[in-house]
């Protein structure tokens, strides 16, 4: 079954969507959709250290989106706004990054394959890494699920519970830059933090829970991925921005409906 | 004196490399209000949050009683209108309570009737006697609030401290409050501390307020609030709060 190219990239949307709809609920109540954007440039000078260096890709993404979210920590610590940090360290991040792979005369990279996704590519072995990437960022996000969400609703009332906000933040950095890493090949670098806030921002209203909205997110996610695949069949479009296109559309039609439903 | 709750010795407090409060030694006796007056930026807040273990002392140290139970009311909470939550769930982090519990925390706030409205479609007031509600949850021995009726008008400020007054008759809690409310305070608490990033003078209402140093902050004016604060009212409520409004008392308002 999985010799189909089609079946093999529905399964690895499906994948990415369900742990980026959690995850991505987060992004937006923390406000962090640029910051999400931030670490999916991060990715491209890993990619271009990881050929440098003949290393793995997935480690040397994740390594990267650390070290931007570090980076990003530290000018916010010498008195920058975050727009500015993050504008700063994203576009830099990017430029260097398409640089530095230029510069990799030897190696033939296809470029628009990073930067836009090539899911109809996808191997048995990245399904392996987009799975366990993806089960790792999930699992992280269910076992601290509550940590997570005191955390995100004031860092004070967190501490007086008992819990650190500072190692919730932690967590979310390292699993937006496991999610980027495994998202790559899916969506590409430029629409990664779309997969991230769209579905969420679909799922809010509908929801009365935050963890209605987190299951109404990875549920908009993972169709959005299906749907997007075929009408990319259907229509011979690039695969990866017709994803985003159907989440983008499910996001008006809930708005939509919510309004219909308030104007009642 | 009991032993104390909670205690600063010689406490500091450093942001960004800024001394924010310094050599602050303070102990909270159980049961005891001792509220915190002090201009803007006097470190009123730091001290709170120093106190729940949100900033590490630069120098000196809070020592709390063995097994301490704090309930904590922050300055400001805003929720972003992204994230649906009911208020049952908001109690129920980060650790589920059973429903009885929650219900009885949210009675005990003078709000029986919210569990399952939405956190972002509360009034202020409601919003803060839920986190009043969150906050003696687990039936504290110390609740600390930061300025928790910020954005109140007055006769529902007036209610919020009625309430705490209840809450900690209940419960025999220590209290340790931020407050503007230069009127309600004076008056309802045990001691007061005025602080301008360090203690400018404590005491007894009376005694504070004839300081020097509090008058060097807050001015004279504030003497007559004393005797403001208990007055004589008989206007009309549109609220079920049911009790008689005649009477000498505090405000209280159903918040509608």
């Amino acid at each position: 079954m999985l010799d189909d190219f089609m079946i093999r990239a529905a399964l690895a949307g499906a994948g990415v969507a369900l742990a980026s709809g959690p995850l991505g609920c987060f992004v937006v109540w923390r406000r962090m959709a640029y910051f999400g954007e931030a670490t999916a440039h991060a990715a491209v000078l890993g990619v271009a250290l990881a050929l440098a260096l003949s290393a793995p890709i997935l480690p040397a993404v994740v390594l990267a989106a650390v070290l931007m979210a570090s980076a990003v920590t530290l000018m916010r610590g010498r008195g920058y706004a975050m727009d500015t940090a993050l504008g700063v360290m994203a576009h830099t991040a990017l430029a260097a990054g398409l640089v530095a792979v230029s510069l990799l005369a030897d190696v033939r990279l296809d470029l628009m394959a990073f930067l836009f996704g090539d899911i109809l590519a996808v191997s048995r072995s990245d399904l392996a890494v987009i799975w366990g990437g993806g089960a790792l960022v999930l699992g992280l996000t269910l076992w601290r699920w509550s940590d997570l969400l005191i955390a995100t609703l004031n860092p004070d009332l967190a501490h007086a519970a008992g819990v650190d906000p500072r190692r919730a933040e932690t967590w979310l950095t390292l699993a937006l830059a496991v999610v980027v890493a495994v998202a790559i090949k899916v969506v590409g670098v430029l629409l990664i933090a779309a997969l991230l806030v769209i579905p969420a921002a679909a799922a809010r209203p509908l929801s009365g829970t935050p963890e209605g909205m987190a299951l109404g997110a990875a549920g908009i996610g993972g169709l959005s991925a299906l749907a997007g695949l075929y009408g990319a069949y259907l229509f011979d479009t690039p695969a990866g921005p017709s994803i985003v296109c159907v989440a983008a559309l499910s996001f008006i039609v809930t708005t939509l409906a919510r309004g219909l439903v308030r104007g009642r | 004196m009991n032993t104390p709750v909670i205690a600063a010795e010689g406490l500091s407090i450093r942001v960004d490399g800024r001394t924010v409060l310094a050599d602050i030694t303070v102990a909270v006796a159980p049961g005891e209000i001792v509220t915190i007056v002090g201009p803007n930026g006097s470190g009123k807040s730091t001290f709170l949050r120093a106190l729940i273990g949100a900033l590490p002392p630069a120098s000196g140290r809070v020592i709390r009683a063995p097994g301490l139970r704090i309930g904590y009311v922050p300055q400001k909470l805003a929720i972003d209108a992204t994230l649906p939550i009911t208020v049952s769930r908001f109690l129920s982090l980060p650790r589920r309570v059973p429903q009885d519990v929650a219900a009885e925390a949210l009675a005990r706030a003078g709000v029986p009737d919210l569990a399952n409205r939405q956190m972002t479609d509360l009034s202020g007031g409601q919003f803060q006697r839920v986190l009043l509600a969150r906050a003696v949850l687990e039936r504290p021995q110390l609740l600390l609030l930061d300025e928790a009726t910020q954005g109140l008008d007055q006769p529902g400020s007036a209610a919020f401290y009625q309430q705490i007054e209840e809450v900690r008759q209940d419960l025999g809690c220590a209290v340790v409050m931020v407050s503007h409310d230069l009127h309600v305070v004076m008056a309802a608490s045990d001691r007061v501390l005025c602080m301008n990033g360090h203690i400018c003078c404590e005491g007894t209402p009376e005694v504070v307020a004839d300081a020097p140093e509090y008058r060097a902050l807050f001015g004279t004016g504030t003497r007559g609030a004393l005797a403001l604060y208990r007055h004589q009212h008989s206007h009309s409520h549109d609220d079920d709060c049911g009790h008689d409004h005649g009477a000498e008392h505090m405000h209280q308002h159903g918040d509608r």
